[in-house]
């Protein structure tokens, strides 16, 4: 085994359907033992370069490597990742056990050993005393572990997951987190996570690819998408932002230029006092309860619209009501300078509350 | 939906002559089979079990439905196979020329059965010189019943998807294994009910049979229409009319339990 090597090496992957381009130039390592996540709305290709990395597509133009090995032209069963499906595709005529062993069964392996090591992966889900019932027969949380344990029971060196939490209602897909996080570490493999939810992609990853148009926008982990949105996409799209833009920039910063800060380094009250705090008087807009927080929306004098959280903590003095005039404060450490090449001109979308 | 008495009460008329038109003659022909009476006449004069024993002893009336029986076992089993197989190629796969192919395979069951028998004839003795025999029969039917098998596969085909033959390759399953293993479990019902509608419409179809069976080879719909009108036959015609409705029944019975309970499992 040649640890050394990339789980993943993606280079010049390009995939054309018509004349779309859903995939354009994609370069990507992806690390051994990594949880990775491509991240993007729909439409962003994250899910087209999942499905070539799988072999469902064939690439109009780039190679895919698995651990240094050009796997590009190879068939699906002929590749050693595995896929957990967005809607599980549990083969519907047979049983869950049948299911978690058909990965054993194409390979040929006997019977009894299949059902014993399919019978250890429904465990792994807590799921042992379900083997004989059918797909239909169990509820959504229960067949996305299912296609869990039917993906890894044939040990891949890759697990691909296509958005396999988009289906569960909010609970579920809290507990499900923890879970694949707990069954990534102990399988020790690789896993690349497809979703379009930030807040999943941030729990989760060790690292994260944002993808925009076909392309990676950013690549980074959490900590640093978040922190250091690298364009006015990723702020956006990662998180939410106050955007400001060249205009609200020079008013309230003193200076030019695309920037963003994160509605929760900001507060209201105008207790701030220091070189580097700017203070920007408003209107308050709305104030919305959130319950660990609240979400304040202020119209700044300078003309921007900006989205303040805060804490709901003893701190908290008063409530701000609509149209109340206050100071909105932050630091200027906080303020994030984003690149300028896309349209600053764009008032509107100046503040995304 | 709420309909008013009225309207109730007229729908249920025309519903009540409908079925009457249609079953009563079925119900006489019935009677006409235990009848004494030789030419049809009604009511009939008497009871007998005669025709019943005659017919199973004819062995004119055996023979034609051993032939039908065979060919319509024989066009169902290629239906099978081709109607399965140019659905895949349709539904799975995309080249030049598939919507012009979908119509030309589903052609046949819409054109009428005379024009088929004609063109068939032709083509079998003039243009490929071969003499009509039982295969030239059930060449022809196979040309109609692979559309009842299209039909059934490809609808089932195109509301599957591929989800489940990707994740079967996905686990490592080759081409053959997933269609075993997957795509065929999953058409067996349509396979089910496309063959049974296929064997029905063979073993009844007089028309294209007429212009292309050898002869020699009679089909009991084709014997029927032989003995209908000869003396002291047609009761034995009548055994034989209730033997096949029966016969009929049966598979489209079980075509139709099986649609529907698959439409409730959606």
């Amino acid at each position: 085994m040649t640890d050394q090597q990339p789980a993943i090496r993606l280079t010049g992957l390009t995939k054309e359907f018509g004349a779309v381009t859903a995939v354009d130039n994609v370069d990507l390592e992806i690390a051994a033992g990594e949880f990775f996540s491509m991240l993007g709305p729909s439409g962003s290709g994250k899910t087209t370069v999942l499905r070539l990395i799988a072999g469902f597509e064939q690439p109009t133009s780039g190679t895919i490597e698995l651990f240094g090995q050009d796997v590009t032209k190879r068939a699906p069963f002929d590749r050693d990742v595995n896929t957990v499906f967005q809607d599980y595709a549990l083969f519907p005529h047979m049983s869950v056990l049948e299911n978690v062993a058909y990965g054993l069964r194409v390979r040929g392996i006997g019977r009894k050993e299949r059902n014993e090591r399919a019978r250890r992966a429904l465990a792994s889900v807590r799921l042992e005393q379900m083997a004989a019932r059918k797909p239909s027969q169990l509820s959504g949380g229960q067949r996305q572990r299912v296609a869990l344990a039917r993906a890894t029971v044939v040990q891949p060196k890759v697990l691909l997951l296509d958005e396999p939490l988009g289906a569960l209602d909010l609970k579920l897909r809290e507990q499900m987190q923890v879970e694949l996080k707990e069954i990534q570490r102990d399988l020790g493999i690789t896993f690349i996570f497809v979703t379009h939810d930030q807040e999943e992609a941030l729990t989760l990853s060790d690292r994260i690819a944002v993808f925009n148009d076909g392309r990676i926008e950013q690549l980074g982990t959490p900590a640093e998408l978040y922190e250091h949105p690298g364009s006015r996409f990723v702020a956006d799209f990662v998180g939410t932002s106050n955007l400001l833009d060249d205009a609200a920039s020079h008013e309230l910063l003193g200076r030019g230029g695309l920037h963003s800060v994160r509605p929760e380094k900001m507060t209201v009250g105008g207790g701030e006092t220091g070189a580097d705090v700017h203070n920007a008087p408003g209107t308050v807009v709305e104030t919305i309860y959130l319950g660990s927080g609240i979400r304040i929306v202020v119209d700044l004098d300078a003309g921007s619209r900006v989205s303040v959280l805060e804490q709901n903590d003893r701190h908290r003095v008063h409530d701000d009501e609509r149209g109340d005039r206050v100071v909105v404060s932050w630091h200027d450490a906080d303020v994030i300078s984003l690149a300028t090449s896309e349209s600053v001109t764009d008032a509107a979308a100046a503040a995304s509350v | 939906m709420r309909l008013s008495r009225l309207s109730r009460a007229t729908l249920g008329i025309v519903t009540a002559v409908i079925l009457v038109a249609v079953y009563v003659p079925l119900v006489v022909v019935l009677v006409n089979s235990f009848s004494t009476s030789t030419s049809l006449t009604w009511p009939p004069p008497g009871f007998t079990f005669e025709w019943w024993v005659r017919a199973f002893q004819s062995a004119g009336a055996i023979e034609a439905v051993t032939t039908s029986v065979q060919v319509a076992i024989i066009a169902t089993v290629i239906s099978l196979v081709l109607g399965t197989l140019i659905s895949l190629a349709l539904q799975r796969f995309d080249f030049f020329g598939r919507d012009a192919i979908s119509l030309l395979v589903i052609l046949p069951i819409a054109l009428p059965g005379i024009i088929t028998g004609i063109a068939l004839n032709n083509f079998f003795r003039t243009i490929m010189g071969v003499p009509l025999s039982i295969w030239t029969v059930v060449i022809a039917h196979a040309t109609f019943c692979i559309v009842t098998v299209f039909n059934n596969v490809i609808a089932r085909l195109r509301r599957q998807g591929t989800n489940l033959e990707e994740a079967s390759a996905d686990l490592g399953a080759g081409v053959w294994t997933t269609f075993r293993l997957v795509t065929f479990p999953q058409l067996r019902s349509a396979l089910l009910a496309g063959g049974l509608l296929a064997f029905a419409l063979s073993f009844d179809e007089i028309i294209v049979t007429t212009f292309t069976a050898g002869s020699g080879v009679t089909t009991l719909p084709i014997f029927i229409l032989n003995n209908m009108f000869r003396p002291n036959q047609a009761p034995i015609v009548s055994v034989i009319a209730v033997v096949l409705v029966l016969v009929s029944i049966i598979p489209i019975y079980i075509a139709q339990r099986l649609s529907g309970s698959e439409q409730q499992h959606r």
